[in-house]
């Protein structure tokens, strides 16, 4: 069974945000990455990059497959998580702690239009 | 065309072995089982099974077998012995590729065509029609033959133990034709995943016998068509509809040695020998990058700035870690060590030209 988290913000295109401070965390949820199945590749963004709400910000790949992923929040890239250049396959261990993007939040007041834990899950059902 | 998604006989026990079921050339199939990555595996290293009963089959016999089907197939069947097994291609009379496919020699007046699930109609079609001016009979046999590839180091083993064939005295790419469960199954040393292994027609009633068979013993991995396509692309076996279509030449997919253009006429020999004698324009190469983006199905090939081919198949190869691709590309770039990059979504990988066998077959001859 996919893990579903309180406190997280979750879009329809099965990204999180992890908010911490004026900073947050971006990943793919647990339901997703259960979907993907392995994840062997990851095309990150680079740190600078600034995104739209709704924008492509890089790919995870399967080994059938490459499944865009969207920035749920304007924001710009202050860290990219380097250890999936090595370890894809970390996102299977953990979605959640394996963020593929730190940011910082252009426009905080966007995280009211995603959708929380429960409404997530139901969302994915 | 068929309009309904079919499923093969097994398709009930896919779903209750969890299978992920997608369509695939007109049929629903299983992708993977568990997991890709560890379905590949258990062929290179043991044993997996594949249900394979979408493929087609097609029985040919008559005074004029042996004669029809040299006209419509590339290699030479002359002068083989009962037995024996071609892969070769049937063409258009310009030379595009209207399917791969075996033929097996089953008797002088009888051949047995296995083709490719997505092409049935397309190829029966193509058969029936050039067969008016033979002494012939065709025959679909698609819907009666269930088929199952057990493949890997350990198949022979499995076949011989497991389902009782015999199967150990069987050379690569001959058959016999084995009596077993009240029919004669037909049982090749084929495949199509660069190890040894074995190919087994029957009856649905037969062929679900043997896959409870083989799950029960449990040596045997269940295998999905996810992981069927990452062995056949890394030694380099074409897929029709990835590498081959009715538009490309075989000599253009590198698959010359199939094509004999030194026998009697065929369709599209004459358009075979005149593109051999003005040069290729394009041909399939293998491209290896030097990072782990993978480049997929339809994703450019750049010489530079200039677009100048385009990816057939490409994965992060399961056996060797590496990212690589076959492609279709202009022949002045298509030398080995060429240097050439992908564009794969916003960015342009760097590359090199290689051969497009990723991982050397084992075979056992």
């Amino acid at each position: 069974m996919a893990k579903f988290i309180e406190g997280l913000y979750y879009s329809e295109s099965h990204e999180f945000v992890k908010v911490d401070g004026e900073f947050a965390y971006v990943g793919i949820t647990d339901y997703a990455q259960s979907q993907l199945g392995t994840v062997t590749y990851v095309d990150m963004p680079e740190e600078g990059d600034d995104f739209e709400a709704g924008e492509e910000f890089g790919a995870v790949e399967s080994v059938k497959a490459a499944s865009d992923v969207f920035s749920p929040v304007s924001c710009t890239v202050v860290e990219v998580n380097e250890a999936l250049e090595d370890e894809p396959e970390l996102i299977n261990k953990d979605a959640f702690e394996n963020w593929i993007m730190k940011v910082k939040l252009n426009d905080p007041s966007e995280l009211e239009g995603l959708m929380d834990a429960a409404a997530y899950e139901n969302f994915c059902k | 065309m068929s309009e309904t998604v079919k499923v093969t006989c097994l398709n009930d026990k896919h779903k209750a072995l969890g299978a992920q079921m997608v369509p695939f050339g007109g049929f629903e199939m299983p992708l993977q089982y568990s997991n890709i990555i560890d379905e590949h595996n258990a062929v290179r290293e043991h044993c997996g099974v594949f249900d394979v009963s979408h493929m087609g089959e097609v029985r040919v016999t008559g005074a004029e077998a042996e004669k029809f089907v040299q006209y419509i197939f590339t290699n030479d069947l002359k002068g083989a012995e009962y037995g024996k097994i071609f892969y070769g291609m049937m063409l258009h009379p310009d030379g595009g590729t209207v399917d791969d496919l075996l033929v097996y020699k089953m008797g002088d007046q009888e051949f047995f065509l296995v083709i490719n699930a997505a092409n049935i109609d397309k190829d029966y079609a193509h058969i029936v029609a050039e067969a008016k001016n033979f002494d012939v009979k065709t025959e679909n046999l698609s819907d009666y033959y269930g088929q199952l590839a057990v493949q890997g180091p350990e198949s022979e083993q499995i076949v011989e133990e497991v389902l009782g064939l015999p199967c150990k005295d069987l050379v690569f790419y001959t058959f016999d034709k084995v009596p077993a469960n009240g029919e004669e199954l037909i049982v090749s040393r084929t495949g199509y995943t660069g190890e040894d292994g074995f190919e087994i027609y029957g009856s649905h009633e037969y062929i679900r016998k043997a896959w409870d068979k083989l799950m029960e013993c449990g040596k045997v991995k269940p295998c999905g068509l996810g992981c069927r396509d990452t062995l056949r692309f890394e030694v380099g076996l074409p897929l029709y509809g990835d590498e081959l279509n009715d538009d490309v030449t075989p000599l253009e997919a590198g698959l010359g040695m199939f094509v004999k253009l030194d026998k009697d006429d065929f369709i599209g020999k004459d358009a075979l020998v005149k593109q051999k004698a003005e040069g290729l324009k394009r041909k399939i190469v293998g491209i290896e990058l030097q990072d782990k983006a993978i480049p997929r199905h339809g994703y450019e090939v750049l010489n530079g700035e200039t677009v100048v081919g385009v990816v057939t198949t490409g994965y992060n190869s399961i056996s060797t870690g590496k990212s690589v691709c076959m492609a279709m590309v202009n022949i002045d770039v298509a030398a080995l060590d060429t240097p050439l990059s992908i564009r794969i979504r916003k960015k342009v990988f760097p590359g090199v030209v290689t051969k497009k066998r990723f991982y050397k077959k084992s075979y056992k001859k």
